[in-house]
C-alpha cells in the first residue's frame, strides 16, 4: 500500500511538473536544476519515510519515535520545527518589506525558549507521555481536560498549518509556475503520505536533515550577501536604505507595531505561545530522559538564535539586492513575483543562480513538509490519543488508535488545503503570530497552572480554558486580519491584530475564578493529588522512563 | 504514586535542596530574561525613537546590537541552566532515587 501511494505521489508530481506548460500563469521558464533538486529531496525523504514505516510498530513509535532520540538530534528537530516556512520565508519577507520590524519577530520568537526550559521542559518530560494533555490530565478529570486540550491543539495546529500551506503554495507557484491552488493541494497530498506512513520517527528524521540543510543554505546566502559588502553590515545597511522606499526608518522599529497594546500583545503571544505549541511540546517526549530533554533545549536555542541572526542578514540582503536594477527581473507589475514571502527565494537565485535556487527551494519545501507533518501529527494525536483512546474508548487497541490518527491526518490535511487557499494573500509571519496567540491563551495557562498551582481543579481548567480559547479565536476572527482582509468587511470589530494580552489574561482569570469557587469533593481530591504530582514532576520518580518498551 | 513514597521523598533533605535550588535558579534566570525582553518590547511600545539612535558615523542603529544581545543572552542563560541541571541537580535526583529504592 505504501509503495502504491508513493508511486501515485511521484506520478502526480511529474504530472504537475509536465502539465504546467498548459497553465496560463507560467511567468518564467521551467527551472530544470531546481526541479531536479526537488525530486532528489522528495525521493530521499520518501526513502526515510519507508524506512521509518518499517520500524514504526506501536503507538509509542508512531507518536514519540519510541523515546529513542538523543538530545542533540532532538535539539535539531525542535529547531527544525521552529525554523518553519513562516520563520524562513515569512520573517525574511517581513524584513524585506518592513526592515527592523521583522527583526522584532525574530527576537520574540526566541525568548520563549529559555522560559520553557526554566519552568516547563523538565516537568513536562517527567509527567507526560504522548501529548501535553497527559500533564494537565494527570490529576484532573481525563474527559474534560483531554477534550479541552484537543480543541486547543487543533485550533493552533490548523492556524499554523494554514501559514505553512500558504508558504508552500507560493513556493511551488514560483518554482513550477503552477497554479497556487494545485500547489497547495500537492503539498497536502505529500504531507498526508509522510505522516500516515512514517509517523514521528519519519517526521523527526526529515526534520533533522532539513534543519541541517536549511542552516547551511541560509548561512551560504548570508555569507554571499556579506561578501558583496566586504563583510560590513554597515555597508549592507547603507545599500538597503538606499533601495528601500522607507529609507532610514527600516533600521529602527517602525510603524508596523504602532501602538503599545500591539507591541506587548505580540511579545506575550510569541513568548508564551512557544510553551503552548503542541507539536513542539510533543518533542519533549521523544527523548530518553530529562537530561536529554534539557540538552535538546540548549541545542535548539543555539540553532534557532543563530538562524535569526542569519535571517536578518538575508532579509536586509534581499532589500539591497532585489530592489536594484538587476533585481527588476523578479518583479511583475511592480510586485515581487509570488509576494513578499518569496524574497529570500528570489535572493537565492540572484546570488547563486538556478542550482542554488533549486537547493534553497527544495530545502524550503522540505521545511514546509516537515513542519506540516509534525503539526498534523500533533493534531492527530489530539484526536486519537486524547479524545478517542482516553475519552471515547478507553479499551482501544494500539492498532485502532493509530488507524484513527491516520484518518485524522487526512482530514486535517484537507482542512489545511482549503484554508491555505483562502489565506493566499497573507504574510505568513503574521499568521504564525496568530497561532502563537491561540497557543498562549488556550494551552499555556492550563499547562502552567496544572504544574504550578495546587488549587487548579477540573472545573476551573475546563471552563476557564474554553473561555480563553474562545476569546482568542473570537478576537482573531473579528480582528483586522480575518474580519477585514479575509472576510472583506470594512472595519474590524476588535482593533488589535494580536489578541494575546486580552485573551491570556482572560484565560488566567477565568481559570483562577472557576477553580477557586469550586468546593466540590472532587475538587478537594484533586488538590490533594497535587502533592504526588509535584514530587513526580520534580524528580521523575514514577514516570515510566519516557515510553520505554 | 504511594502516599508513603511521597512522604519519604518530600521529607528527604536532598529533595528540599533540589527543589529550592532549582526553583531559585529558574526564577533568577527567568526573571532576567523576562525583564530584558520586556524592557525591549516596552521601549518599542513607548519610546521607540531611542532605538533609532545611530552608532558612530554610520547608519546602523543601536537596535541591531541590542537584538543580537538578546539572542545571545537567551542562549547563554539556557546553557548556564543546563550545565547546572545536568550536573548538580541530576546528581541530587539520583541520590533521592537511591534513597527510596526500596519503595520503587
Amino acid at each position: 500500500m505504501f509503495k502504491i501511494l508513493a508511486l501515485i505521489s511521484i506520478f502526480a508530481l511529474s504530472a504537475f511538473a509536465a502539465g504546467d506548460a498548459t497553465f496560463e500563469a507560467v511567468k518564467r521558464e521551467l527551472n530544470i536544476p531546481a526541479i531536479i533538486m526537488f525530486f532528489v529531496f522528495i525521493v530521499g525523504t520518501l526513502g526515510i519515510t519507508y524506512w521509518a514505516a518499517r520500524k514504526t510498530k506501536s503507538a509509542s513509535d508512531f507518536y514519540t519515535a519510541g523515546g529513542g532520540i538523543t538530545g542533540f538530534q532532538n535539539g535539531l528537530a525542535i529547531a527544525g520545527d521552529y525554523m518553519s516556512a513562516a520563520a524562513f520565508l515569512g520573517v525574511s519577507g517581513l524584513i524585506y518589506l518592513k526592515g527592523y520590524d521583522g527583526v522584532i519577530y525574530a527576537v520574540s520568537f526566541l525568548v520563549g525558549w529559555p522560559i520553557i526550559l526554566f519552568f516547563m521542559a523538565e516537568k513536562l518530560r517527567n509527567l507526560g507521555k504522548f501529548t501535553f494533555a497527559d500533564i494537565a490530565a494527570y490529576r484532573l478529570g481525563q474527559k474534560e481536560i483531554r477534550t479541552l486540550a484537543a480543541f486547543g491543539s487543533l485550533s493552533v495546529v490548523v492556524l499554523y498549518l494554514i501559514a505553512q500551506m500558504v508558504g508552500a503554495g507560493k513556493l511551488i507557484q514560483v518554482l513550477f509556475g503552477m497554479e497556487y491552488e494545485f500547489a497547495v493541494m500537492l503539498v497536502g497530498v505529500m504531507m498526508i503520505i509522510y505522516v500516515t506512513f512514517g509517523g514521528m520517527l519519519a517526521t523527526t528524521w526529515v526534520q533533522i536533515i532539513k534543519a541541517c540543510l536549511l542552516l547551511s543554505g541560509v548561512s551560504f546566502m548570508a555569507i554571499m550577501v556579506l561578501y558583496h559588502f566586504d563583510f560590513s553590515f554597515e555597508s549592507l545597511a547603507v545599500q538597503a536604505v538606499e533601495n528601500h522606499k522607507d529609507s532610514e526608518s527600516i533600521l529602527a522599529p517602525g510603524g508596523f507595531i504602532s501602538d503599545p497594546v500591539s507591541a506587548i500583545s505580540l511579545g506575550m503571544a510569541l513568548m508564551l505561545g512557544t510553551a503552548g505549541l503542541p507539536h513542539v511540546l510533543m518533542r519533549f517526549f521523544t527523548v530518553g530522559n530529562a537530561k536529554e530533554a534539557r540538552k535538546s533545549v540548549v541545542y535548539a536555542t543555539g540553532f534557532v538564535g543563530y538562524f535569526w541572526v542569519i535571517i536578518t542578514i538575508v532579509g536586509f540582503g534581499a532589500i539591497a539586492f532585489l530592489n536594484s536594477a538587476d533585481g527588476a527581473q523578479y518583479f511583475t507589475d511592480g510586485k515581487l513575483f509570488g509576494g513578499n514571502n518569496m524574497a529570500s527565494i528570489h535572493l537565492s537565485h540572484m546570488l547563486g543562480g538556478n542550482a542554488f535556487l533549486g537547493f534553497i527551494s527544495a530545502v524550503a519545501f522540505a521545511t514546509i513538509l516537515a513542519v506540516v507533518s509534525g503539526l498534523t501529527l500533533a493534531g492527530a494525536s489530539a484526536i486519537s490519543h486524547d479524545i478517542y483512546a482516553n475519552v471515547i474508548n478507553p479499551n482501544a487497541t494500539d492498532a485502532q488508535v493509530v488507524r484513527l490518527s491516520k484518518i485524522t491526518v487526512i482530514v486535517v490535511g484537507i482542512i489545511g488545503v482549503i484554508f491555505g487557499i483562502a489565506f493566499e494573500q497573507q504574510n505568513i509571519a503574521y499568521m504564525v503570530g496568530l497561532a502563537f496567540a491561540i497557543a498562549a491563551s488556550a494551552n499555556f495557562p492550563i499547562l502552567f497552572l496544572s504544574i504550578y498551582w495546587r488549587g487548579l481543579t477540573t472545573r476551573g481548567a475546563f471552563i476557564g480554558g474554553f473561555i480563553g480559547l474562545i476569546t482568542a479565536v473570537t478576537l482573531v476572527i473579528i480582528g483586522p486580519i480575518v474580519w477585514v482582509q479575509i472576510l472583506g468587511n470594512a472595519e474590524a470589530i476588535f482593533p488589535y491584530k494580536y489578541p494575546a494580552l486580552f485573551s491570556v489574561t482572560t484565560a488566567f482569570v477565568a481559570i483562577w475564578f472557576f477553580s477557586k469557587t469550586d468546593n466540590s469533593q472532587r475538587a478537594k481530591d484533586e488538590r490533594e493529588k497535587f502533592r504526588a504530582q509535584n514530587v513526580r514532576a520534580n524528580t521523575g520518580i514514577g514516570a515510566d522512563g519516557a515510553v520505554a518498551h | 504514586m504511594k502516599e508513603e513514597l511521597v512522604d519519604r521523598i518530600e521529607n528527604n533533605p536532598k529533595y528540599q535542596e533540589l527543589v529550592s535550588k532549582r526553583t531559585g535558579l529558574g526564577l533568577k534566570l527567568g526573571a532576567f530574561v523576562l525583564v530584558m525582553f520586556y524592557a525591549f518590547i516596552l521601549t518599542i511600545a513607548f519610546n521607540k525613537e531611542v532605538l533609532a539612535t545611530k552608532m558612530g558615523d554610520g547608519l546602523t542603529t543601536i537596535a541591531f546590537p541590542i537584538a543580537l544581545g538578546i539572542l545571545i543572552i537567551s542562549f547563554l542563560t539556557t546553557l548556564i541552566y543546563v550545565r547546572k541541571a545536568n550536573g548538580e541537580f541530576e546528581d541530587l535526583t539520583n541520590d533521592i532515587k537511591d534513597d527510596v529504592k526500596d519503595l520503587l
